[in-house]
């Protein structure tokens, strides 16, 4: 579903060219479990940022359920963002004056769901990832795990076909690290296809296809035989 | 996303940043405030002035003696002198059919002495009619009586302040008193009711227009105040008179009329004109609220960068971010307008009260003015803050600095 092809990405850093992706090729299927690790600056961020259509790519072609994406304007980008893909990032990025209910209804507001189905949509993912009690709390108010827990809550309440995680356990401590991991590998489990951006190698050893990037290109993508 | 939801977000963000918002608000309240005060100041000064001259009553004319004209004539030595008015070039006016009653006005200042007291006030000569033409009223006893005004009857009419001055308590209806060196008895008095275009009422006696004209040794008239039959004949009127006049003065068109009308629509105008430059005014201080609500909404992109960036990233379109940014000046000018709008009614009405002769209303366009310019400078200013947010690259904002 996910197709690159030829894909760079160049930065220009003052009269220096630096190239963050170099002739990435890539194909992800629907539902595959995938991490991607590497030293810092290889690029995986930057890979992870243009897959979630956050960033665009210098050259190359990137096809998204057989569509090409690349041209899209800001506008359409936008809609496909809202509809089939979901971010969690390593900071969690909850809007500090909302509630936790709120923040994670956040899409579906701006997908302009009617508030009727966006309370049921919220109140079910509330009881899912376990924060009963603390939807009104504001984001200041919950621990790390829980802030986390409503970061992938906002990332799926729109059911979106693609879940990319930046780091997801980098700013937690090992056990809500293990609890989020638990989360997001039962997500992968239930269909929906998991990229998961991470330097921690015990982690990424449990995706069951495993990418290694070093300086903006794939060394290494080996699949779990299993 | 709705509208409804989009104002709810944006108002979230307010008072999410509670110190912020406030001073913002009271900024635009203080401009719209200003507007409203200034504004209701003008309108009252405007009405004050109208109001005085309405009270002199309606269709009123008034004929001085005299013509502003340079002539040359080289066969005198002086300049042309123009001719008195008389009292019979007053009672001839009553022929015109547009004029309904005339009150001629000889005007002096004489010693009034009762047996205690003496005191120097200005006396006026009029008539019966005169009572119906300045629109006065009566407080005690009755105005000078009818009948040919060329007769001299020893009666005279008191305004309330000489009444109170000369007899104190004591009534003043039927006591004799002097007048320079006649004899006078007093029938009335005039009701209280202050100044009315220069003239004070209640500082004056008023005496029939034979006996001034002896009082004061002469024969010519200071004005004739006429009243037309109604507004449209105020015009035909003003033609009657000069015409009337000049037929008497050998042709000679010696005499000014000025209506009412005409002095009543120039300081209409000037004070009109007074009114929208002081809200010109205090419409800069809106137009200043204006661009520190651009300026606090740049801050506000800049500090909510993470938020923007998180907001494009679960799939907020530029159109959207702009949107909720736009809606957040909106609420805030609204709130601010709105505010001001409070204060400013507050202000005059409080002004209101300390001035009761001001009639300080604001009036209606000022305030409608008022709001939808502090609403338009609210948006239009966050015009360029809404685009920076809108333009934000994602991947950037999302970085933590």
């Amino acid at each position: 579903m996910i197709r690159l092809e030829g894909i760079q990405r160049v930065f220009q850093v003052g009269d220096q060219q630096v190239h963050a992706l170099r002739d990435i090729d890539l194909s992800i299927g629907a539902g595959e479990y995938l991490s991607i690790m590497g030293p810092s600056g290889s690029g995986k961020s930057t890979l992870l940022n243009l897959i979630g259509l956050l960033d665009r790519p210098s050259a190359g072609i990137y096809r998204l359920d057989g569509g090409d994406v690349t041209g899209l304007s800001d506008e359409e980008q936008a809609r496909v963002r809202r509809e089939k893909i979901g971010f969690v990032f390593q900071f969690f990025h909850l809007i500090p004056r909302l509630s936790a209910a709120a923040n994670i209804e956040l899409p579906l507001l701006l997908a302009g769901v009617p508030a009727a189905q966006r309370k049921t949509r919220v109140d079910q993912l509330i009881v899912d990832f376990g924060l009963t009690g603390r939807e009104t709390h504001r984001p200041d108010q919950l621990s790390g795990g829980q802030r986390q827990r409503v970061a992938i809550a906002r990332a799926t309440v729109m059911e979106p076909s693609v879940i990319l995680a930046d780091e997801p356990t980098g700013n937690l401590d090992r056990a809500t690290g293990q609890e989020v991991m638990n989360i997001l590998e039962g997500l992968a489990a239930s269909g929906v296809t998991l990229l998961l951006v991470t330097h921690d190698p015990e982690i990424g050893h449990r995706a069951s296809r495993k990418l290694r990037m070093v300086d903006g290109g794939i060394v290494a993508d080996e699949r779990a035989s299993s | 996303m709705n509208t409804a939801d989009v104002l709810r977000f944006a108002s979230f963000s307010l008072t999410g940043a509670r110190t912020r918002t406030l001073l913002m608000i009271l900024a635009m309240a203080i401009g719209v405030a200003a507007v409203v005060v200034l504004t209701a100041l003008g309108e009252g000064a405007r009405r004050y002035v109208v109001g005085q001259f309405s009270s002199l009553g309606t269709h009123l004319l008034i004929v001085f003696p005299g013509r502003s004209e340079t002539t040359g004539n080289p066969g005198m030595l002086l300049g042309e002198t123009p001719r008195d008015l008389t009292l019979d070039d007053a009672l001839m006016l009553t022929r015109s059919r547009a004029i309904r009653r005339i009150a001629p006005l000889t005007v002096g200042s004489a010693l009034v002495t009762t047996h205690r007291r003496s005191r120097e006030t200005p006396v006026l000569g009029s008539t019966a009619e005169m009572l119906e033409v300045r629109k006065m009223s009566m407080g005690q006893g009755q105005f000078l009586p009818g009948g040919d005004p060329r007769l001299a009857s020893p009666v005279c009419v008191l305004g309330d302040t000489v009444r109170k001055e000369l007899f104190g308590n004591q009534p003043a209806v039927g006591e004799w008193l002097r007048i320079g060196d006649r004899r006078f008895r007093v029938i009335g008095v005039l009701a209280a009711q202050g100044q009315s275009m220069g003239f004070d009422t209640d500082e004056l006696v008023i005496v029939p227009v034979a006996s001034a004209q002896m009082l004061f040794n002469t024969s010519s008239l200071f004005r004739i105040l006429i009243e037309a039959r109604g507004r449209e004949s105020i015009e035909k009127a003003k033609q009657d008179a000069l015409e009337i006049l000049a037929r008497r003065h050998d042709g000679e068109k010696d005499v000014t009329v000025v209506t009412q009308d005409a002095i009543l629509a120039t300081f209409d105008r000037i004070l009109r004109a007074l009114t929208l430059a002081v809200a010109g005014i205090a419409a800069i201080s809106l137009s200043v609220a204006g661009i520190l609500i651009m300026n606090v909404m740049l801050i506000a992109v800049s500090q909510r960068r993470q938020e923007i960036g998180l907001l494009k990233a679960i799939g907020a379109a530029p159109a959207q971010i702009r949107a909720l940014f736009f809606a957040e000046a909106a609420v805030l000018s609204f709130a601010g307008a709105l505010a001001g709008l409070a204060l400013g009614l507050l202000g005059s009405f409080i002004i209101g009260r300390i001035y009761p002769v001001l009639p300080s209303v604001p009036p209606w366009w000022a305030v409608v003015a008022a709001f939808s310019t502090a609403l338009l400078t609210g948006i239009l200013f966050s015009v360029a803050p809404a685009r920076r947010a809108s333009r934000l690259d994602p991947v950037e904002s999302l970085a933590r600095h």
